[in-house]
């Protein structure tokens, strides 16, 4: 197999010592932003980021996925002990987490999150190992319009499956786009909605803009609800750790499940967070012990752990292979990408080999150094959580204001950050989703050159994109996403109606 | 704004906020067509002019957030609360410090501005002792010069006592 070949050989790239330091590193700092409230993956790496400009593309890499895996298993940890979901992603892992902690269990419940997240993402390692490939080769065909169609369809999903308000998702998306424009249009040398200030010229970064959203933001909300950290002490051994990984293999039909729901949903851009839920929402469908799910069942951790790690570990597939991200920490990532000068897409796994396997290989690993520090270190990091707010609150705010200065070196960013914390904080409060915004951000400038390349190609005929049968499935694909709130609100009026008509798979 | 039966906790209905959001989202749409209609939005000889796709952006984004406003209009009056008054005062409590905190950071560089901020918000709002604040309102931003300033070697910005002593 040509994809074993490429991954030992990037396991050959990872011999360097130092990536092993750096990779055990991000992971630490990791699982720290995932249990820290107002820091998460996103705004995590996007703080870390400036740092990483002077490595190497592959151990800055290999740091800052790690920090991102550091991230998704953290996340569990306030889940399960303090019942304050540290990410996102990890509010299902609340539903019966914390019961169990309640009853004492609840170093078999960090175990069974733990071991579920490593699973998920094993599975997912293994789709991105085997699938990126060809993926990336079938990619190397595709004209302008394709990708445009590609990034279309990413965005109407975001339409067609965001549980917000579609006209919510659309504003805010727009606004993405439209903040992605401002500066300097490299096609035409133009200035565009700079108003005469040289500041705009640059542009918005999207990293500021993701550490005001998710950093500021996050933290505002936080002090709304007033948090009071009173934790379950966690007494995490290797006979609890043993006891457990014995219990668990009874439960791989939803460990399996919960991979599978989490890879679909990390490649098309649902996230980590819907997979989570769904996966929770399957289990306890299909669970013989279903009535009891929220009691503290140890298959209503595994579940949505093992979603959430499969979605943030597939939402790297369509980032590396096409350069559309995922998830708001893969658009980062791909904003890291950028900076080294590299390109993300198809012709990275031809050009940049070491690069994309010794990246892939270091999710093996990292996925593993995770699992050991944090079955590790728990103790540890509940003790962080026991820090008052006000101690840990300023701090916060502090590395986010340093986070947005190192992007550029300017001042300014640290101010448009405070307008970004303030708009994340409304946004998050009305139903706005902030995931279509930054991608958009990140995706804007791409997206619009394919657009005009195509548009350029057709000589502005908009047939284009119905032009071969590839295209015109990916943007058909892209229009029933976006008009499938239109289409579900139909069906369910007339549905009700005559239920015969229903059927519209 | 207050309505009645809602005692003193009430601010502002959640209705008004989506108003004044989708308002906001209306205004920077008109601003984004305005300025790209500017600088050309239309196709020419050589292709697309610079404003054609993001004027399009902007104007669908009027479309969406119009169509938000008017289903706001339309839902009639809203008694429930955005932000219950204690609520808005602890993040108040929050946000003013950090715009203080922004606003020093450029006339004191970000070292002197971060033991200020830590020192103020521990004692203030943590009501801690000044002797319980003092160590980490020093110690993390020398932490944050070791780190930048010699082993990332990533400048940040720096004030009158950085200078002073010869940075």
């Amino acid at each position: 197999m040509e994809a074993l070949t490429s991954l030992i050989h990037g396991f050959g790239v990872l011999g360097d010592p130092m990536n092993i330091v750096y990779m055990f590193v991000g992971i630490f700092l990791g699982v720290l932003i995932g249990v820290l409230p107002g820091l998460g993956g996103a705004n995590g790496v996007a703080i870390l980021l400036p740092l990483t400009f002077s490595m190497s593309p592959v151990s800055a890499i290999i740091m800052l996925s790690s920090i991102y895996w550091g991230a998704l298993f953290g996340g569990a940890i306030t889940s399960v002990l303090f019942n304050i979901p540290g990410e996102p992603w990890s509010v299902a892992t609340t539903f019966d987490g914390y019961p169990m902690a309640q009853q004492g269990r609840a170093g078999e419940a960090l175990t069974a999150a733990f071991t579920g997240s490593f699973f998920g993402a094993f599975v997912a390692t293994l789709l991105l190992t085997f699938l990126a490939p060809v993926i990336a080769r079938f990619a190397l065909n595709f004209g302008p319009a394709e990708f445009f169609a590609v990034y279309l369809l990413t965005f109407c999903s975001f339409v067609g499956m965001g549980k917000e308000s579609p006209f919510k998702v659309i504003s805010a998306m727009m606004l993405g786009f439209a903040l992605a424009a401002v500066g300097l249009d490299t096609v035409t040398g133009q200035l565009r909605m700079t108003f005469g200030s040289a500041e705009l010229l640059r542009g918005f970064d999207f990293l500021v803009a993701v550490i005001g959203l998710f950093g500021v933001g996050e933290i505002l909300l936080t002090m709304e609800e007033g948090l009071a950290f009173k934790g379950r002490s966690a007494k995490i051994n290797l006979r609890v750790v043993l006891h457990t990984w014995k219990e668990l293999p009874r439960l791989w039909l939803t460990a399996l499940r919960g991979s599978i729901v989490g890879c679909w949903m990390g490649i098309t851009p649902g996230g980590a967070t819907p997979a989570s839920f769904m996966s929770y929402g399957l289990a306890k469908r299909f669970s013989r012990n279903g009535a009891r799910f929220g009691k503290g069942e140890i298959e209503g951790v595994l579940a949505p752990e093992t979603a959430a790690h499969a979605a943030g570990t597939s939402a790297l597939l369509p980032m590396l292979t096409l350069g559309i991200p995922g998830s708001p920490t893969a658009a980062v990532l791909l904003g890291g990408l950028l900076i080294w000068g590299l390109q993300p897409g198809p012709l990275l796994f031809v050009e940049q080999k070491d690069f994309v396997w010794g990246l892939i290989a270091s999710i093996y690993l990292g996925n593993i150094a995770g699992l050991i520090v944090v079955l590790t270190t728990v103790p540890l990091f509940a003790s962080i959580l026991r820090i008052p707010f006000s101690i840990i609150a300023p701090i916060i705010l502090v590395v986010c204001a340093v986070g947005a200065y190192t992007v550029h070196n300017a001042l300014l960013d640290i101010s448009v950050m405070l307008i970004f914390g303030v708009l994340g904080y409304l946004f998050k409060k009305l139903g706005y989703p902030l995931a279509p915004l930054v991608l958009a951000l990140v995706l804007g400038d791409m997206a619009e050159s394919s657009f005009r390349q195509a548009m350029l190609l057709s000589r502005g005929s908009l047939s284009i994109f119905w032009a071969n049968p590839l295209v015109a499935i990916l943007v058909t694909l892209a229009l029933a996403m976006l008009f499938w709130p239109l289409i579900s609100f139909v069906t369910e009026r007339f549905g009700r109606k005559r239920p015969q008509m229903v059927p519209g798979q | 704004m207050a309505h009645t039966g809602e005692g003193s906790e009430h601010t502002v209905s959640n209705r008004t906020m989506e108003l004044v959001v989708a308002g906001g989202f209306i205004a920077a749409s008109i601003l984004v067509m305005y300025d790209n209609w500017r600088i050309g939005a239309r196709w020419v000889e050589d292709g697309p002019q610079a404003g054609y796709f993001p004027f399009y952006i902007g104007l669908i984004m009027f479309i969406a957030s119009a169509t938000t406003f008017g289903l706001g209009v339309m839902a009639g009056p809203d008694h429930t609360n955005f932000v219950e008054r204690a609520q808005l005062k602890q993040v108040l409590q929050v946000l003013l410090p950090t715009v203080a905190f922004v606003v020093l950071i450029g006339l004191l560089g970000i070292y002197v501005s971060t033991t200020i901020f830590i020192l103020f918000f521990m004692t203030w709002l943590g009501k801690y002792p000044i002797y319980k604040a003092a160590p980490i309102a020093v110690l993390v931003p020398l932490f944050l010069f070791v780190m930048f300033e010699i082993w990332f070697l990533v400048p940040l910005p720096k004030g009158p006592l950085e200078t002073a002593l010869g940075y």
